[in-house]
């Protein structure tokens, strides 16, 4: 049983473009929530959401993952999940010390 | 690699290629722990040191590397469409961008070097420590960022090459679709580096 | 050429393929996963030899408080001891042994997925080798910081620290590359009616350990380069006169090391797994539970890290979580043992040298995880932390562990690669020596931890003298055991009895060709429709 791949799936021009389109727009509006305190208190935290979407948006359409089998989405997610285990058991340390 | 009937295992190279990612994702996230950590021990010092970076060079920078995200990603679907030297004019103008890129990046550098501001000088230690760990951070996370970025240079220059000399071309473009996921990993970990130095203040 | 009588039957892996003049050239230019495997067989039995010599010269040291080498000498003896046993033979161990060897073989493949790359593990693995060996002979002093290169003196020590550290971070890449390597091979190359669960659970734990080498190497690789900087540039993420946090550095080193003794552990699981069925004549109890186990062990052992760190100065908060993590990550190694154990049960038993060392395994293995669980919690930690009793444990896992399982694999397969069949009488003796020798070493070592003794100090008060008296007679007989054992393979190398190609009755895929393999492996991809254990089905009928 071999993962289903998308060799045969040619994105658009037309959807890269919008993409790239997309991403310089989220980057003009991550620039203006920090520097202009959009969000106040939670400005950090929406660069950082914002600078997500952008990520995400590369993975997905730029990288393909969005056209290819759950196996790397799903390993994707473990890697992530990893690397948040790491950094918060640190926090978790660190802030009740 | 390649199996008994002799066709090359496209999905199995782009797993490995996958698979080299996420171990960069770990080595990248080894130093965003520590700039998570020290941020969150010293906030205030960071925001205010933050607002000395020049804000212009580091947004074109992240349009820079978006574009060329763009260019690569272009690069390939011409591939696949047979268009070889399309593709190799897209390649060009990704390696462009990310030389653009590191010419900026050595701007930065040496507008903070000359100004006494470097890992372990006089000037910088006797600056807060939530100053100092940010410019250790800065010059760590940046420095190994632009390494990959001149990797990432090199790698597509043989891409190139090959796509010039159709050693790759539309039934066979793992190698230049594995450079294309290298390079918009590069890009990713810039999209997150940016708003981490330049915009939390 | 005319075949010569003290060479395998002509028609395998090691004969010449002509493409090369000189033979190492034909060697190191190898991409065939057989010869790679090979290769580093030799090269880690090398380098495990010297670091059993280095052991035994720190045992010699310690028959009398302060005798024989001094302190710096001392502390750079434990540190090389500890980072060749480490480094270059049991982490690199038996993935890059019996892994490149046998995962083709075992899924029915011609080689691994990526055979350039695999030749380029093998050469960062010399070239790391090397780098480490150069820290010990330049201008400066070798390493003296323990294995584990703790700030601050990492950073102040004038010794060659940047030297091994940078050899470190290249056999991390060539580790990182061989899990990545065999990942994508067991994912892609299964041969036809190979499902998941109709692998041999050896490669199941390869499979696990090659996302552990994927995931956790990297932490170390920005972690040792956090060193490199800091005695070169000054980069002080771990001096609290710069802001930093030495704790810090703790944190990112066990986040590798601690998954690291899983990547010396599973695979080890694995060749278990392989041996007990066969020398029992029984299918693998709980199968579907043993291969499960190894993806359990490998993703709890991600969250323990911090039980190396609790006299550190870590919260208590987190202290408390990281000490229920980690027994938690006992639950699935106790799945394997009860499931060996369990295979045993009414098997038919040969009791030959494989399954007399995996019987070890079980024994050892078990001292040395019930003492884990001892270290494990919090309060006792406190007393034994830093004493002979983390040493013992450690000993009992890595050595009476991943050590003997080695022993067992190089027992079991030695004639599926040499072609030829060793001393059966002589491999039990040297394995009683071993075995005897080992306790002796070893246990008494959880006296002198409990007693207080501290590890890593070349001299001690008189009340830990006899302990430590005993402990090192114990290290003479062991030696003795491991001489009589390699002698005994090393001889059977050139003289002993020519092997068939099942000497055990084995039903995994490697026993269905010729002893040594031939170079493509199988004449024909075979297809397959049954699992890797048989026997069950074939004692009803």
């Amino acid at each position: 049983m071999k993962e289903k791949y998308s060799e045969d799936h040619v994105v658009s021009t037309g959807t890269y473009t919008a993409v790239w389109l997309v991403l310089l727009v989220l980057l003009a509006a991550t620039i203006a929530v920090a520097r202009l305190h959009l969000l106040a208190r939670f400005s950090v935290l929406g660069t950082l959401a914002i600078a997500s979407i952008k990520a995400g948006l590369v993975l997905a359409f730029f990288m393909h993952l969005k056209y290819e089998g759950g196996f790397l989405k799903g390993m994707l997610a473990v890697v992530l999940s990893a690397l948040t285990i790491l950094i918060g058991m640190t926090f978790v340390d660190v802030w009740y010390r | 690699m390649s199996t008994e009937t002799g066709h090359v295992d496209h999905l199995g190279k782009k797993m490995g290629m996958w698979f080299f990612l996420f171990t960069e994702i770990l080595f990248f996230g080894g130093m965003f722990l520590l700039y998570a950590i020290f941020r969150s021990k010293y906030a205030q010092a960071f925001h205010a040191v933050a607002a000395e970076e020049n804000l212009l060079l580091g947004t074109i920078n992240t349009v820079i590397l978006l574009t060329s995200s763009f260019t690569i990603a272009l690069s390939i679907a011409a591939v696949k469409r047979g268009e070889n030297i399309l593709s190799s004019h897209l390649q060009l103008a990704t390696i462009l961008m990310g030389f653009a890129f590191l010419v900026i990046k050595v701007f930065e550098w040496n507008a903070k070097i000359t100004l006494g501001l470097y890992p372990d000088s006089p000037l910088l230690l006797k600056r807060g420590k939530g100053e100092i760990l940010f410019f250790g951070l800065y010059y760590v996370i940046t420095g190994l960022h632009g390494l990959h970025v001149l990797v990432g240079c090199i790698v597509i220059a043989f891409m190139l090459f090959f796509t010039r000399r159709k050693t790759i071309d539309r039934g066979n473009y793992a190698r230049l679709e594995n450079t294309g996921l290298y390079w918009h990993f590069v890009d990713i970990v810039w999209i997150y580096l940016y708003p981490l130095f330049y915009l939390i203040t | 050429m005319m075949p010569r009588s003290d060479v395998p039957v002509a028609g395998s892996f090691y004969d010449r393929t002509g493409k090369y003049r000189w033979i190492v050239a034909e060697w190191m230019m190898s991409t065939d996963h057989k010869r790679i495997g090979v290769m580093y067989l030799m090269a880690l039995l090398s380098f495990f030899s010297v670091g059993v010599v280095l052991g035994f010269l720190i045992r010699l040291s310690l028959l009398s408080p302060g005798w024989l080498v001094d302190q710096q000498t001392y502390n750079e003896l434990f540190t090389l001891h500890g980072v060749i046993q480490i480094f270059l033979f049991i982490i690199p161990g038996i993935p890059v042994a019996f892994g490149n060897i046998f995962i083709p073989l075992l899924i029915g493949a011609r080689d691994v997925a990526f055979p350039r790359i695999n030749r380029l593990s093998w050469w960062l693995y010399v070239t790391g080798a090397v780098i480490i060996l150069l820290s010990l002979f330049m201008h400066g002093r070798p390493p003296d910081t323990g294995w584990t290169f703790y700030v601050p003196y990492s950073i102040r020590t004038p010794a060659n620290i940047s030297t091994a550290v940078l050899g470190v971070f290249v056999l991390g890449f060539s580790s990182i590359l061989t899990g990545l390597n065999f990942v994508t091979t067991i994912h892609r190359m299964r041969a036809p009616g190979m499902t998941w669960f109709r692998m041999p659970a050896f490669v199941w734990t390869l499979y696990a350990t090659g996302w552990v080498q994927m995931l956790a190497t990297p932490v170390l690789a920005i972690t040792l380069l956090f060193i490199i900087l800091g005695r070169f540039f000054g980069v002080g993420f771990f001096d609290p006169a710069k802001g930093g946090d030495p704790i810090l550095y703790e944190h990112l080193f066990w986040m590798y090391s601690h998954p690291a003794v899983y990547i010396m552990v599973l695979p080890a699981m694995g060749i278990i797994s392989e041996i007990v069925p066969v020398f029992s004549r029984r299918a693998l109890f709980g199968y579907t539970a043993v291969c499960l186990s190894a993806l359990g062990i490998a993703i709890v052992g991600y969250a323990v890290w911090g039980h190396h760190m609790f006299t550190s100065g870590m919260s208590d908060t987190a202290r408390v979580i990281f000490s229920f993590v980690t027994f938690l990550v006992a639950i699935p190694s106790g799945v394997k043992i009860f499931n060996w154990v369990s295979t045993l049960y009414k098997g038919s038993i040969a009791l030959d040298a494989p399954l007399i060392f995996a019987l070890s395994f079980i024994f050892l293995f078990s001292i040395g995880g019930l003492t884990g669980l001892i270290i494990g919690s919090l309060a006792p930690n406190l007393h034994l932390h830093g004493t002979y009793f983390i040493v013992g444990h450690f000993h009992y896992v890595m050595f009476g562990g991943a050590g003997f399982s080695i022993l067992a694999g190089l027992h079991y397969w030695f004639p599926k690669i040499t072609g030829r069949m060793y001393s059966e009488k002589k491999a039990k003796i040297g394995w009683l020596n071993l075995f005897v020798g080992f306790n002796i070493l070893y246990f008494s070592m959880f006296v002198l931890g409990f007693q207080g003794m501290p590890r890593r100090y070349f001299d001690y008060p008189s009340q830990y003298h006899m302990n430590h008296v005993i402990s090192t007679v114990g290290s003479w007989f062991l030696a003795v055991g491991l001489i009589i054992i390699f002698w005994n393979l090393i001889r059977a190398v050139f003289n002993g009895e020519k092997a068939s190609m099942n000497p055990w009755g084995g039903k995994t895929l490697e026993w269905t060709i010729s002893s040594p393999p031939p170079h493509e492996n199988f004449r024909e991809i075979p297809v397959i429709s049954r699992g890797p254990y048989p026997y069950d089905e074939e004692a009803v009928r």
